[in-house]
């Protein structure tokens, strides 16, 4: 269904100030409160074709001009049988980095929140292994966060070596 | 934050499961080609649980690009996947272009078509060849590697490097190509069938090999979907589509090709879709050198999103302040306060940057979406009811490249 039919049949659904739309190039994008962000997916996969989750991520927009919110979080949503795209953003703010996983209904979701997780530390309500994915566990930073320097804090200078009798 | 211990491996140890066993497969293994573990529970020699463990290759690359800017940080998605390291920067320059919105000249459009076709059977003979030789099918593999030897002299003839040519600039290409470069393209789209032959002989009634392919990793087309999987791994279980047919980008639109599919979704399904894809490739590219338009390969110098040409900077003084401009860091490019999506079909899948603009020459935010990373995380399915020597066949058949997996 093409961007505006779609984003009348939410606004039927959802009432007209749940979200709000913006467009740029030839991406499409609906923003919504992260509280509804569960029923707004079940509604965007199962009810208008949005079958596949294709990319999750999130950034930190701590030094963006303008910003009034600390974490953004994008959810590419792909029709596989149009090939239609929406993206749908919410925003988190410290100290409550908890969202709804939606683990529940891409299986797909599963690694990309656990690197949403490791990278900026938002929270997946009810994601059945939330783990650190890519950095090592003893860890304690979430190193795509703008206040963690580029260079690390030494964290390498700390690792515990293993001997060859301990492993 | 403290950590807990894995529930899903814990779940399994408990009294009644005594005979299950655990095999740690990697991180050093020659079949993992790089580094990735897997934690494998056994029930005899058959899989009952895969845990992957990632993260050996992880080096942050994802925060240099937050320090790089839009040129020097193609140098780095180079070696994300390194086996078909041009379309890491097509798709880079893809998703910047698109943020800035440049038009590319129709002349670097085809050199890109032809460099990223070219990229996509250096991928693909490397994971069917390294599949084969998994399964100990040797021959095939240095065939494969034969071509792929062709195939990184044309990349140096075009950019100097041969490994991580980091060719793609905002705007162009670093250099245009010359005459040996069309010579050898040329070359290499007459002798390519008859090893592409060659291997399909080998391999595709190879009753060893076929055997140890068909019905292992069978990919539901629904799985293939909910999972998030793309190219030749959701092709191969029947997902028709395609990023260069469905959204084009450079100068697909003007190639007839066909769009490759399976219906099986077992690993041999995986290796034919993408034998047949090799074919499909080698037919843009032969449409495409042959067409190669002229006129100049970086977009207008007005723009002033390429470098001005060299000898204009040594003669006038306007070239000489626009070259100082791009190169000093609080000049640069100005692109829009905005993000976008770009994405390129790469050999392995849907390979897209997210790119968020803050007005500076360097992205505020440079997300990948490595499609090794989104297929790695479906093998825990398809290996399940295996047995350990399925481990490799599966592995072979998704390609997965740690260093895009780790970033």
């Amino acid at each position: 269904m093409p961007f505006d039919a779609l984003c009348n049949f939410l606004r039927e659904r959802f009432g007209s100030d749940s979200f709000t739309t913006s467009e740029f190039r030839d991406n499409r994008r609906i923003q919504i409160n992260p509280d509804r962000l569960l029923a707004f997916m079940k509604t965007l996969k199962e009810e208008c074709g949005f079958d596949q989750l294709s990319e999750l991520c999130g950034a930190d927009y701590l030094k963006y001009p303008g910003a009034r919110d600390r974490f953004g979080l994008w959810y590419i949503l792909l029709n596989t049988t149009t090939g239609e795209r929406v993206i749908v953003k919410t925003f988190l703010n410290e100290p409550d980095l908890t969202i709804a996983s939606v683990f529940s209904l891409w299986k797909g979701a599963d690694w990309m929140e656990r690197e949403v997780y490791d990278m900026y530390g938002v929270i997946f309500d009810e994601h059945p292994d939330l783990r650190r994915i890519l950095m090592p566990e003893e860890f304690v930073s979430f190193p795509l966060r703008k206040d963690y320097p580029l260079r690390g804090r030494g964290e390498r200078h700390n690792f515990p070596v293993i001997t060859r009798a301990e492993s | 934050m403290p950590l807990e211990q894995a529930s899903t491996l814990a779940a399994l140890e408990n009294a009644d499961q005594e005979f299950l066993w655990t095999l740690n497969f990697g991180p050093q293994h020659p079949a993992t080609h790089t580094t990735l573990r897997l934690i494998l529970t056994l029930d005899g020699e058959t899989i009952v649980k895969a845990v992957p463990d990632i993260g050996f290759l992880h080096s942050g690359f994802e925060k240099l690009g937050e320090d790089l800017d839009f040129n020097q940080y193609v140098t780095i998605v180079d070696r994300m996947n390194y086996i078909s390291p041009v379309a890491n920067e097509i798709a880079w320059h893809h998703a910047v272009e698109k943020l800035m919105g440049i038009e590319l000249t129709p002349r670097c459009n085809y050199l890109r078509t032809i460099l990223g076709e070219m990229a996509r059977i250096s991928d693909h003979l490397l994971c069917t060849g390294a599949a084969a030789l998994d399964l100990g099918a040797f021959t095939a593999f240095l065939y494969a590697f034969h071509q792929r030897e062709v195939l990184y002299d044309i990349f140096e003839a075009a950019s100097g490097q041969r490994f991580h040519p980091s060719y793609t600039r905002v705007g162009g290409l670093a250099f245009d190509v010359n005459d040996d470069f069309v010579r050898k393209v040329r070359d290499f789209v007459k002798d390519f069938p008859k090893t592409h032959g060659d291997m399909c002989r080998l391999l595709n009634r190879n009753r060893i090999f076929v055997e140890r392919m068909q019905g292992i990793g069978v990919l539901s087309k629904e799985m293939a979907i909910n999972l998030s999987c793309t190219g030749p791994i959701a092709r191969a279980s029947g997902v028709v589509r395609d990023i260069r047919k469905d959204e084009p980008y450079l100068a697909y639109p003007d190639f007839d090709f066909n769009v490759v599919c399976a219906e099986e979704g077992d690993c041999y399904a995986r290796y034919l879709v993408r034998m047949e894809e090799m074919l499909e490739s080698l037919n843009i590219i032969h449409h495409a050198i042959e067409n190669l338009p002229s006129g100049p390969v970086n977009v207008d110098g007005d723009s002033k999103a390429v470098f001005p040409e060299q000898m204009s900077v040594y003669r006038s003084i306007e070239s000489m302040i626009h070259h100082f401009e791009l190169v000093m860091p609080n000049q640069q490019w100005t692109p829009p306060v905005d993000e976008v999506y770009g994405c390129i079909e790469s050999p392995n899948g849907e390979l897209g940057f997210y790119v968020v603009s803050d007005g500076t020459g360097v992205a505020y935010r440079a997300r990948t979406r490595p499609p090794s990373f989104i297929h790695f995380a479906v093998f825990p399915y398809l290996i399940v009811g295996h047995q350990i020597g399925d481990v490799v066949a599966v592995l072979g058949s998704l390609n997965i490249i740690a260093a895009e997996l780790d970033r």
